[in-house]
């Protein structure tokens, strides 16, 4: 366990050097590129996790078990030493057997043996779990016996996400996890030091970018990006002095370490009270790293708003007419079995309330020059950063109860989901869990920056509250009211030049925006009824996710038109997107 | 500010691929003038107003169609499946139920229907090779256009069915990142399935996009 904690243990983080740019014999610029990097991780050669990995994976159940064993034997050991403590001496036939046939060495061996056998493999299995990141690609090697070799290419990232699990968090270790395109198709560094994964996260979104800077090789904490503010204001913070004092040392070697402060990698950590210290820094830090994003998180998440959006949303709803069901089943029948039926659903409603105010309590939302990185949680945290062009469809969308307040959450669809993440797929597909009508318009600047400007934001905001044929949206005709009773005039369609927009719902309001690039096809479709009115129905496809982005009841020559225009931009949008290299230009 | 009826006039040919970059060269800055109004409007321009089947301006002759052959295939599979619906649906009159009868007398029927409309069905189904997409079709009662761009094109899958195989046929499944793109076109011949393929394969790769 102490090992976690030592400093420079084998994991070649920041050592001071200049990192890869003399062990290679690549093109300069790619060497300049490495150079400006602030972790060695990403020299393209294999390294390997944190030590502690192993314990974090499951390593834990053995301590337990170790725990259970020693508190068994506390029992009989008691049992012996103390007079008349036998008769607390929970009887068990394996112990008394050792006991009776004196096999205490022997048992005792057995014991050190499966010890040792288990240190053995966790230990290999570290040995054998490693890494590499170059130009190109991520890699992830690991297994002892069953190999498996996982890739993923930096150009296909759709996202990085960070995960501290309450555990490892106590330890300063964190979860980086590489997202690329494709169901479960992520590419997991567990575990890392909390501090090397935000550095080696900025790194690879560097790569990824394809954004060389080989014009500026110089101060390589500012090579990181130019609008940083500079190292000096950065330590302000006392909470953030332990991962900013770490980058700093770990980029422009030992020098810049001492700063007089007690930086946790460079200098051997010997007085216990430091190396806590550093940790309680590390652990009270702001989950985004002030060095490179906003410090703060440009949507406040005010707790009486999520509280009470939680207890308005949609599953509250369903717990208390769950719970009024109940009672009147119980009044009528007398029959308090009733309940035992009702259990697990109440609970898993309760449950996913609960972890949605958690999760959602310490949200924080902010722009990066590599996207918009998202944090949740509490104890244990998550926050991944979306490069520019990964979100294929945002959609605003207000439940019946929110209204009252203006309330509006925002969800995305993304090509990568994970299996592992996320209460609910909150983390992964809820952007904003809710917020005001500021609040919206504030993320979807940061969700499409080209979408969303100044001159298109009174159409959006059209789309969220207007109704009728105002601003360019055009409305499903009057005879569509057999198909859509109230919703006849907010049901409309517009394009803006960067954005599809999808307005629906007069009781439950939603906007869906796809962009154009992202769009993979479009469909109009008709059925008999609609033919009937004169209607047709649009759908723009984007990958799976929450969002469909289907229109029903509009009028037929619309349809038609808006199949030409939204299939001809889907074609430009796509030829002028250069987002999968998005720092290639800059 | 773009014209929804300039759909592009010349028929691909699926013979000559070098077309394609010019073509989409000169599509790319008309397509979407910047314009500073902040949403675009379409012209909406009905051809005959009494119309309210979807139709696309699409030269008739240009949409491609299936072969005939594959009435053959769409019969033979709507028989097998709705033989079995319907035998199925009378396990309750075998059993006893006064009103079972109901259940097959009323599938049957449905079923000889939709067999009876499979040649107007095959006839419905159609796709357009135009400079930057591939558009499709298919459907009478319920009808469906779907415009995938070529740079979409994640893979192409040719399959081939024992009835299908057996006149020579194959369907081409036309897939992007998304799953309802549902771009299938049954009853090509296996020649003309995998010339399709190439072309598309091609095609796709001087228009690679991202996702």
């Amino acid at each position: 366990m102490t090992d976690a904690q030592q400093p420079g243990d084998g994991t070649p983080s920041g050592k001071g050097t200049p990192s890869g740019a003399g062990q290679s014999g690549d093109a300069p610029e790619v060497a300049r590129a490495r150079a400006a990097a602030v972790t060695d991780y990403t020299d393209g050669e294999w390294h390997r996790l944190h030590r502690a990995t192993p314990l974090f994976r499951g390593g834990l159940t053995l301590i337990i078990i170790i725990g259970v064993l020693i508190a068994n034997f506390r029992e009989r050991l008691i049992g012996s030493f103390v007079p008349g403590g036998d008769e607390f001496t929970p009887d068990d036939p394996l112990i008394d057997l050792i006991v009776r046939e004196n096999l205490i060495p022997q048992a005792a061996a057995a014991l050190i043996g499966v010890l040792a056998l288990l240190v053995a493999g966790f230990w290999l299995s570290w040995r054998f779990h490693s890494f590499r990141i170059t130009d190109e690609v991520v890699e992830v090697r690991s297994g002892i016996l069953f190999r498996t070799n996982r890739k993923g290419r930096l150009d296909r990232i759709q996202g990085i996400n960070i995960a501290r699990p309450f555990i490892p968090r106590i330890f300063g270790a964190a979860k980086l996890e590489i997202s690329v395109a494709g169901n479960d198709a992520n590419v997991p560094l567990q575990y890392l030091r909390g501090t090397d994964a935000d550095a080696l996260r900025r790194d690879i979104l560097r790569l990824a970018s394809g954004a060389r800077r080989a014009a500026n090789p110089a101060p390589v904490s500012m090579a990181t990006d130019a609008s940083l503010a500079p190292d000096t204001d950065v330590a302000v913070d006392d909470g953030t002095v332990a991962s900013a004092g770490a980058s700093a040392s770990a980029s422009a070697g030992p020098s810049l370490g001492a700063d007089g402060r007690p930086v946790d990698r460079d200098t051997p950590l010997t007085l216990a009270s430091t190396v806590l210290e550093s940790r309680v820094n590390e652990f009270l830090a702001p989950e985004l790293d002030p060095d490179l994003a906003e410090p703060e998180s440009v949507v406040r998440m005010d707790p009486g708003r999520l509280i009470g959006s939680t207890v308005l949303g949609g599953p509250a709803i369903t717990f208390v007419l769950i719970s009024i069901g109940l009672i009147v089943g119980i009044a009528i029948t007398d029959e308090l079995a009733l309940i035992v039926g009702f259990v697990p659903t109440l609970l898993g409603i309760g449950g996913f309330m609960i972890n949605r105010i958690v999760r959602s309590l310490r949200y924080s939302i902010a722009a990066t020059p590599d996207g918009v990185r998202v944090g949740f949680g509490l104890l244990s945290t998550s926050n991944e950063t979306l490069p520019p062009g990964r979100i294929h469809s945002v959609k605003v969308s207000q439940p019946l109860m929110w209204r009252p307040f203006g309330w509006w959450q925002i969800s995305v669809n993304r090509a990568s989901r994970s299996s592992a993440q996320g209460a609910g797929g909150q983390s992964q597909t809820t952007i904003l869990p809710v917020g005001n009508a500021d609040d919206v318009r504030t993320v979807l600047r940061l969700l499409l920056p080209a979408g969303v400007t100044d001159e298109s934001m009174p159409l959006i905001d059209l789309g969220l509250t207007g109704s009728g044929d105002e601003g360019g949206f055009v409305p499903s005709p009057r005879r569509a009211r057999p198909v859509r009773w109230f919703s006849v005039t907010r049901n409309a369609a517009a394009l803006s030049p960067d954005l599809v927009l999808l307005r629906a719902g007069a009781i439950w309001r939603s906007l869906t925006l796809v962009p154009y690039p992202r769009i993979q096809s479009v469909a109009i479709t008709q059925g008999p009824l609609a033919r009937a009115l004169r209607l047709g129905n649009l759908e723009v496809h984007t990958v799976m996710g929450p969002i469909a982005a289907n229109l029903g009841a509009l009028d037929r020559d619309h349809i038609v038109a808006l199949f030409g225009g939204v299939s001809e931009r889907a074609i430009s949008g796509a030829d002028r997107d250069t987002s999968h290299r998005w720092g290639a230009g800059a | 500010m773009t014209d929804p009826n300039s759909a592009p006039e010349a028929p691909v040919n699926l013979s000559a691929t070098a077309p394609a970059e010019s073509a989409s060269a000169e599509v790319a800055p008309t397509a979407v003038a910047p314009s500073e109004a902040a949403s675009v409007a379409l012209p909406i321009t009905p051809e005959t107003p009494a119309e309210a089947r979807l139709e696309l301006d699409i030269a008739a002759g240009e949409w491609q169609r299936v072969s005939p052959k594959y009435v053959v295939v769409d019969i033979v599979g709507w028989v097998i499946f709705g033989g079995l619906v319907t035998a199925a649906s009378a396990i309750p009159f075998w059993f006893g139920w006064e009103f079972g009868w109901i259940l097959p007398a009323v599938l049957g029927p449905v079923f000889l229907l939709v067999i009876a409309f499979t040649p107007r069905r095959v006839k419905a189904i159609g796709y357009a090779l135009r400079d930057d997409d591939l558009v499709f079709r298919r459907g009478i009662l319920f009808q469906r256009f779907v415009a995938v761009p070529y740079g979409r094109m994640q893979l192409v899958d040719i399959s081939r069915g024992p009835v299908a195989r057996a006149l020579g046929l194959a369907e081409l499944k036309f897939v992007t990142a998304a799953a309802t793109s549902g771009v299938l076109i049954p009853g090509l011949p296996l020649e003309r399935a995998e010339e399709l393929r190439d072309h598309l394969v091609a095609v796709a790769e001087t228009r690679r996009a991202g996702l």
